[in-house]
Formats: C-alpha cells, structure tokens, sequence
C-alpha cells in the first residue's frame, strides 16, 4: 500500500536527489521542539547558525508538553500536532521522560501520531574528534514500530513472564522498501538485512523474506543478509565493511547505539525518523543533561547534524553539506571544541565559530 | 551471609562450580574408571561444523603428543547434514556418561523450512535436555594480540535457556507472526546466583546486570528484579545494572569498567560476541557451558567459519584455551596451565603469526609452535 501512494506521488511530484519532493526555493516552515534541559540551548544554537548560513527555512516552534484532554488522558497539544501535520518536516530536541503514571512516553505519542516508520541514523566518523575506530561511515535503518517494543507483556503464572515480539509482513515491507530507496537516494552501494532467523524461525524469517523481496525490485543495490551476532564480532573489529544495515526494532535500537559509540557517543549522532507521506522527525538522541542545563556548556552537534539530515531530506542538500562542514572544521580545531568532546569552548562559541566557518 | 566455600576432593572438582550455584550441594559423581594405576578421563568429543574438525584435529594432536590422560569418544553431531548424524539420544546419552564434552561449532539453518521444519534447534534442544543454564565467556586480552583496546579482562554470563530463544512462535494471522520471549523468576535467580559465586570464586568484585527493563517492563523486570534480590545475599559483591544499548556504547568506548557481567539470553549473545570481537576475534575467546552436573566446552563466539574449511586458516586458538579450561576442570592442573601458558607465549613472541594477527602461518603451523612452547 505505501508503494501505492509513493507511485502515485512520483507521478505527480519533481523528485530531487534525496528522493523527496522538490518544492520551490521559497521559504519553508519547519517544527522546532526545543525539548527540555539543554534543548532550548542548543535549538537556539541550530536557529543561529540556518540564518548564519542563510537557510531558506522558518521556525515554528511547538511545546509538546502534554496536557489534559476533555476525556482526563495526558496527551500532547493538538496545536503541536496540527503544526507537524501541516509542516511534515520536524526538529526535536531531547525530551525528558515524565516519571509516573498517567503520561504516554512522549517519544512514542510522537511516532504513534505521525506514524514514523523507519529510524535512521548515519554513523560517519568525525573528523575532529578521535576514537578508537576511524573508518566508520554507516547508516543503521531500524523499524521503528513493532518488534519487541510493541509493549504486550503477561504474567502467565506467578514468576513466569511472557513478551511479545510482533513481526508483520507490512511493516517489515515498508522497512525494508525504505532502505533500499534510501541507499539509492544517497548512492550507497550495500544493503545488509540484520536478522537472528537461525533463532527466531518465524519471526525474523518473515522480516529477511521481505527484505529479500525488496531487494530484487533494486537489483542496482547489492543485498547481504548476516546475523546480528556476526554483525557485532566484526562491527567491533572492522566497521568499514558496513554500509546501510536494516533490522528490526530491538536490534535496531542496540546497533545504532553501538555504532553511535564507534564514533564517539550520543553527543555527536544524528538521527531521523521517517514517516508515511513524506512526513519526517529528526531528533538528537542524547539526554536533556539537567545538570549543565542553562550553563552555555551544551554540544549542539547531534542537533546540528540531524538539522543537516533535515535540510538533505527536504531537497536542501546543498545547504546541509554546507553547514556540516563547518560544524566538522570548528571540532576539528581544539579551541572551538565542546568540552565533552575535550575542548574548551561554550555552547556559544562553539556556535560562532561554526557561523564564522559557514560564512 | 557468605556462601560456604568447599574444598574438594578430586572427584568432587567436577562439580565445584555448579554445586555451589545450585541451592542445594550435590553430591560427587562415581565416574573415572580406573586403567592401569593411572585414571583415564574420557570426553565426548563433537568436532561440529564448518572447521571444527580441522581445530578438534590440533586438540587430539597436542594431547597425545603431552600425553594426557584423555580418551576421546568422538561422535559426529550436525543439523545441517542431519541424515549422517548421531542421534539426540546417543548424544545426550554420551555427555550423561561421561560429564565433561568439548565440542565445536553446531550450525542452525535458517528460516523454518531451513533445516528440520522446528522452530526449535539442535543445540536449543541439547542445552535444554542437559540442563545448560549458564553460557560463560571469559574476554581476557591476550599480549603480543594488539587489538583497539587492550588490558581487558571480563566475564560474560548468559542465561540461555530462556528469553528469546524459547522458540515459540506462531503466525496468528497471515502477514502477522508472533514470537513469545519467556521470563521466569527461577531461571533469573539460578543465573543471577551462578553469576554472583562465579564471582566470589574467582576473585571478582563488582557484577553487571544489562537489560532492557525500561521496555519490557514485566519480562526485563523480573530478570533485574531477581538480579537485584540475589545480590543481597553477597554483600562483598557490587551489583551494577545497565541498559543494553548503554552497555554496547560503554564497550566499545570504555570496556576497562566491565567485571563479570549477567544477563538473559539475546543480549548474552550480543555481548558475547562484542566481547570476543574487542579481545581479537571469534578465534581466541572460550566458552563454557554449565549445568548442575555437566560441562560442555566450545570456542566462545560460536563461529562455524564456514568461509575457511579446507583452507587451514582456522585460529585453534579458542578451542585451545577452551581444552585448557577443560582440563583444569578434569582437575589435570599441570597440564592445564602448560597449555594455556604456550599459547600465550606463542603469542607474545609473535613470531609465528596467523592471518588476524598480520602474519601468514597456518592453524597447523600455529598448532605446532604452540607444542614446541608447552614446558611440562
């Protein structure tokens, strides 16, 4: 069904490079949710260096605080929702999750609402900022709405606990469609499916049949299957023989946030989330750090490149490398770095020293 | 409350790891039979697949050129060729017998019609008949293997006869299919507390529990909940929790935090093979598995390497080390500790070296300096 719609976009609708659809050069509006702690911070840092770079692109930023509907459930505010619904394209920054009952995980109202499919997040190894692993440049692509956190759990008899992981064949479908598209889109040469279908019979045989499907409608793209174990031996020992790997939610979340430790940790990783009709989120996924909250310390890096990711989504991509490169030139040099990442710069400093390098 | 330290006797070694982890002591088991004056251990051996004979062919060749006192009962055991294989039964009865088993690789086809059109595999089924709760890797960095992080030495302890692998699944639905990922307060306690006198017996002081219980709230939950309760009977022991994907990020960027580390099965599995990939390699990491009166010994990442049969490349030295921990076991102390120590000293001499280490010898080259350095 998602193949329906997107022919008949296609049919109707310039295709840019990136595979979205090309609007016109005019302005357009994007969703800010600066989020908690250090996300007002560094959502003002992102909002200085697009002017600074002469982004055309216009905020509208949106609390999704949740509030109380009519009915008494905490839900977040229709205006947020009618603003995403109208922009399509979102920036969120990191949200805190409210302990207690009674409030959805915002997180997951989000991707319920907008129906985010598909999680993305390129690891490339920065420039500046030395790890142990150096070759690094690989895209995670995990789906994003069923699998193991489909939250259904009983307990069967006292002390016996069931989980289930759901696999359907739609979902796995649409996954495994995207990531081909997207290494298409972004000239990858590799899609490799992460499975334990030597385990889990059913379930992830399901989810490798459709990603072999898929990959026959793209026989440009080469297609690996490997197990999620093989995956994580070698990723530890030689990351570059990875391109884009597509999995399902739970190796997703632990791959992406291994491959986020290659290149040096939260701070620095960008993140998308896909949705149906052109509809995107891009988040960074580090905490809302309430301990330097408000104290010019924050690193917008991981903001700042998934803003990049956005700009590239949107059909902007020149303004995106643009920016990247500047964000990348001003780590590199140890006194405009952040001092997570071991320099001695503030949050502004940062921020100007990557306005300067835009200019 | 310390849990009483026993000091065995021979017979009783066997049993010292798991008959403290069971809340009940066992008892020894009447076994070795006597040959001549001198006891002769016998061992089932499974070569397994892809290169598991060529590496079970450096085992038996460096025992008998030592002379241990080892009598192998080989039986070749494979899903994948299953027409040629021993049946479950033998193989269950041999291990039964004997106690003590090294074996290789057992490949699982993949996808239900794969292989036996079960959902259950080879392995899921013998670890289960046998009882095998407890998966332990030992992630120690060899020196002279130069890898990104070097100085490491952990333990993995894995649950892993639930969780996941429980191989319960079905398709409710066409286009729908349900996998079951199962949970018990039993199982989590039994591991919790193998992991915990595993590390009172070996000196350890601080234990890990990963998880995911801020997801699965109810499955996760109980796991870190037993975790949590076992804890408190060992208070010389710090219990540290962790989330998975926290845990995977703080491998790979600081593993020197990491003591011995607990956890259920899938994750098991991840970080088991996270941990052999920052030590060198699926060729230089052991593993053992553990029930309450059997011990089976394999290379840790469970690697088949189907890629190197007949090309001689195999690393032997995770079976090698596997051997050696085997026969520390077999309480042949001596033995034991001269393996293990040529193998380190080949390495650390680095003058014969295998494709992983950036030389070009061969596993039979490897194997035979690995002979000529052992000082009995």
């Amino acid at each position: 069904m998602a193949s329906r719609i997107l022919k008949s976009l296609f049919a109707t609708v310039k295709i840019s490079k990136t595979g979205t659809q090309l609007y016109s050069q005019d302005v357009r509006t994007v969703t800010l949710i600066p989020g908690d702690g250090i996300g007002p911070e560094i959502s003002a840092a992102v909002q200085k260096i697009f002017s600074s770079a002469k982004v055309p692109v216009e905020w509208e930023a949106v609390d999704v605080t949740p509030v109380k509907a009519p009915d008494g459930r905490m839900v977040i505010p229709q205006k947020a929702i009618d603003s995403v619904n109208k922009n399509k394209i979102g920036l969120k920054g990191p949200l805190a999750t409210p302990v207690g009952k009674g409030h959805q995980s915002l997180n997951l109202a989000l991707r319920k609402t907008f129906n985010l499919y598909a999680n993305v997040r390129p690891c490339r190894s920065i420039e500046g900022y030395k790890t142990p692993y150096d070759d690094v440049d690989l895209v995670t692509i995990r789906e994003n709405t069923e699998g193991e956190y489909s939250g259904i759990e009983h307990v069967i008899v006292d002390g016996v606990v069931q989980s289930i992981k759901l696999i359907t064949e739609v979902a796995s479908r649409r996954v495994a469609e995207f990531a081909f598209r997207y290494a298409v889109a972004n000239n990858r040469k590799s899609v490799t499916a992460v499975h334990k279908a030597n385990i889990m019979r059913m379930s992830d045989g399901l989810f490798l049949q459709c990603c072999r499907e898929a990959a026959e409608k793209f026989p440009e793209v080469q297609f690996d299957e490997m197990y999620l174990d093989t995956v994580c031996l070698h990723m530890v020992q030689d990351p570059k023989k990875y391109d884009v790997l597509v999995m399902p939610n739970l190796y997703g979340d632990i791959l992406s946030d291994l491959c986020a430790g290659l290149i040096g940790g939260l701070g620095v990783t960008p993140s998308g989330n896909i949705g149906e009709n052109g509809a995107a989120i891009f988040e960074s996924v580090h905490g809302t750090a309430p301990d330097i909250a408000g104290q010019d310390k924050a690193n917008p890096t991981a903001l700042l490149l998934s803003a990049c990711m956005m700009l590239k989504h949107m059909g902007l991509g020149t303004y995106g490398s643009k920016i990247e490169k500047a964000a990348f030139e001003a780590i590199k040099n140890k006194e405009t770095r952040t001092a997570d990442l071991g320099g001695k710069a503030t949050c502004s400093q940062f921020t100007d020293a990557v306005c300067r390098y835009v200019d | 409350m310390r849990i009483k330290q026993i000091y065995p006797t021979y017979r009783q070694t066997r049993c010292l790891h798991y008959s403290q982890s069971s809340l009940a002591l066992s008892s020894a088991k009447e076994h070795s039979p006597l040959v001549g004056t001198k006891p002769v251990n016998t061992v089932t051996l499974i070569p397994g697949d892809g290169v598991g004979a060529e590496l079970m062919g450096s085992v038996q060749m460096i025992f008998k050129q030592i002379g241990v006192p080892v009598q192998w009962e080989e039986l070749f055991v494979s899903e994948t060729s299953s027409s040629r294989s021993a049946s479950l039964d033998d193989v269950l009865k041999s291990i039964r017998k004997n106690q003590v088993c090294l074996k290789g690789v057992i490949s699982s086809g993949h996808g239900v019609s794969g292989v036996s059109g079960e959902l259950e595999t080879l392995n899921m089924k013998m670890r289960r008949a046998l009882d095998l709760f407890a998966y332990v890797v030992h992630a120690k960095s060899i020196p002279g293997l130069l890898t990104r992080h070097n100085d490491l030495d952990f333990v993995v302890v894995r649950e892993q006869l639930e969780g996941e692998y429980s191989a319960l699944e079905h398709e409710s639905v066409p286009g729908v299919v349900e996998s079951l990922k199962i949970i018990t307060r039993g199982r989590s306690e039994r591991i919790a507390k193998f992991a915990f006198d595993y590390a009172i017996k070996h000196g350890r002081k601080k234990v890990t529990a990963v998880h995911k219980a801020n997801i699965m709230k109810l499955g996760d939950g109980q796991f870190l909940q037993s975790c949590e309760e076992i804890s408190e009977l060992y208070p010389s022991i710090a219990l540290e929790t962790m989330i998975i994907d926290n845990c995977c990020m703080q491998l790979v960027s600081n593993p020197w935090q990491f003591d011995v580390m607990v956890m259920p099965n899938l994750y098991g599995n991840i970080v088991d093979n996270i941990a052999a990939g920052l030590v060198g390699g699926a060729g230089v990491v052991p593993g053992e598995n553990y029930s309450e009166d059997y011990v089976i010994y394999e290379p840790g990442a469970r690697h088949s390497f189907h890629e190197g049969v007949g090309r001689n490349i195999a690393n032997p030295t995770a079976i090698l080390l596997a051997a050696s921990k085997m026969l520390a076991h077999l309480n042949l102390h001596h033995f034991s500790s001269a393996l293990s120590s040529a193998v380190y000293e080949v390495f650390k001499s680095g003058k014969v070296r295998m494709r992983d280490m950036g030389g070009q010898a061969t596993s039979i080259d490897f194997t035979k300096a690995i002979l000529q350095a052992i000082r009995l």
